[in-house]
């Protein structure tokens, strides 16, 4: 309880220096309004039912296009490992379009799908699928030759061997590459949010900013801070429970 | 000694594989071509509008105008610039801090939990705030880069310092060398794998984040670029925006890849192929 208080004491002291330049006016209080005031607005926000709104919107685009890049990332980089005409065929457009910066596709997922949910998960399905492709491809290519081996020395069928064997060893690399494309996740659909919405978190801070309500939106952008850090948090403890069977 | 002629059957075997062979090598421009065609023929086939899909001519012939126009290199150029610029100053300061943690005791209490907390953090969100601050200029620009791809270069940094040998250390201070001369020619050098793996995840995403600013901010660059096109209706546009920006960031990892391999080239790990 003590050392948790020591460590994250350089939290508080910058919350304080916040506090303090904003209340002695050494910046202007529509730059950087003091975290007090910022508070009072977090609780005003979230009495109206606006933050709650926008939080439920934003999680539920988030949580589809980011179900959707796993489980169809996953199959296609355990498919490329297990077949090879997978791997000829796919591998090259991998290769082509991870390094893309995918904020790229935002104005063309709004062409397609307008400015509503289906955009942003659309967008976030391609942006986060690569990262899960390329860690189950090298978790699975990476499966011990001894373990194969030995499971279809024992007789195990190909399709018991890929559940049994593969599909384990694929699991570090691939929650690894999940954890990447958590990250991007929120980047992308924040950033998707601030340039095309109706709804939703990006929205709200770009609505009150415009608005010239600063307090609020330093809320609504501090709200979006916590809950990215909060989803890996939760990801990492959830990880550790997964990969539990490993000595 | 006769040479053993290879039966028919052997020889039908080889040639067999050999065909084999070129047909896996033949693959990539196989996958990239059908993509490309398909594209093409959905485009064609008046299924969706050519506001849906411009065809791949018409995204091509954009290209060209804008590159003879001298809009995509000015574009490209000042997108380039600013990634770049927020990397440069985001590994200076990344492993800076980096250094100091593993050096201080109150650098790493101050920074410890101020890089965990704020690794995870959607830095993104900042960008109204950095807009409030700065401007839409070139400097809000390359200071929500810097902002974003710190991190990871921190990080990176942290944990290769961590994995340097003891022993490495204890005998280089052994025969008498400096602290600066141990960090600078043993610690340095025996963390740079890591750090170059935090820089490689940093550059992308600068690109992600430069592409992101220009597109809220407007102006000019590649995402400004996209999103006049965008507001235009002009589809071709969008599209030539996609493949511009998809093809900077294939050419940027590409040479980070080669600059990690010739930097780290008395390193095990050049010995490898490399899988990027």
């Amino acid at each position: 309880m003590k050392s948790a208080l020591i460590r994250y004491t350089p939290i508080a002291i910058m919350a304080l220096a916040w506090e303090l330049i904003a209340q002695l006016g050494l910046v202007s209080s529509s730059a950087l309004p003091p975290l007090s005031k910022v508070v009072i607005a977090w609780v005003d926000l979230l009495r109206s039912g606006d933050l709650f709104a926008a939080s439920a919107a934003s999680l539920y685009r988030g949580a589809s296009g980011l179900a959707l890049a796993i489980a169809i990332g996953a199959v296609l980089g355990i498919a490329m490992a297990w077949w090879r005409p997978a791997n000829a065929l796919l591998g090259p457009l991998v290769e082509m379009f991870y390094p893309m910066p995918k904020s790229a596709l935002i104005p063309v997922t709004v062409i397609w799908l307008g400015f509503g949910d289906g955009s942003k998960i659309l967008l976030i399905f391609l942006g986060c699928m690569l990262p899960v492709t390329i860690g189950a491809f090298n978790g699975a290519r990476g499966s011990e030759r001894v373990l194969v081996w030995s499971a279809r020395s024992m007789g195990a069928s190909r399709l018991r061997m890929l559940w049994d064997v593969v599909v384990p060893s694929a699991m570090p690399e691939l929650l690894n590459g999940v954890r990447t494309a958590l990250a991007l996740s929120f980047i992308l659909l924040v950033s998707s949010e601030l340039i095309v919405a109706r709804q939703g978190l990006g929205y709200l801070i770009g609505y009150l900013g415009a608005d010239g309500n600063y307090e609020s939106m330093f809320a609504v952008v501090l709200t979006v801070a916590f809950l990215g850090f909060a989803a890996d948090r939760l990801y990492m403890l959830l990880m550790g429970r997964v990969l539990a069977w490993r000595d | 000694m006769a040479r053993l002629e290879p039966s028919p059957d052997e020889a039908r075997a080889a040639r067999l594989l050999r065909a084999q062979e070129i047909a896996w090598r033949l693959a990539p421009f196989v996958s990239v071509g059908l993509l490309i065609a398909a594209w093409e023929i959905v485009a064609r086939s008046g299924t969706v509008t050519p506001y849906l899909l411009p065809s791949v001519g018409t995204v091509l012939a954009r290209i060209w105008d804008d590159a003879v126009a001298g809009d995509l290199w000015i574009n490209m150029i000042l997108t380039l610039f600013r990634a770049f610029a927020g990397f440069a100053i985001a590994a200076i300061i990344g492993v800076a801090v980096g250094f100091a943690m593993a050096r201080s005791r109150i650098a790493n209490w101050f920074f410890d939990p101020l890089i965990s907390v704020g690794f995870p953090m959607p830095k993104i969100a900042f960008l109204p705030v950095i807009i409030l601050w700065l401007g839409t200029f070139d400097i809000s620009k390359i200071s929500m880069v810097v902002f974003e791809t710190t991190f990871p270069v921190v990080t990176g940094t942290l944990v290769g310092i961590a994995g340097v040998e003891r022993e490495l250390i204890w005998s280089a201070r052994n025969m008498g060398a400096s602290e600066r001369e141990v960090l600078r020619q043993v610690v340095l050098p025996a963390a740079l794998p890591q750090i170059m793996t935090g820089l490689q995840v940093a550059l992308p995403l600068a690109l992600i984040v430069a592409v992101v600013s220009e597109m809220v901010m407007g102006g000019y660059g590649l995402g400004g670029a996209m999103m006049t096109a965008y507001r235009f209706a002009n589809s071709a546009g969008v599209f030539a925006g996609i493949v511009e920006i998809a093809a900077v960031g294939w050419v940027v990892v590409k040479l980070m890849a080669l600059v990690r391999r010739r930097l780290l080239l008395w390193h095990p790990e050049a010995l490898e192929p490399s899988t990027v």
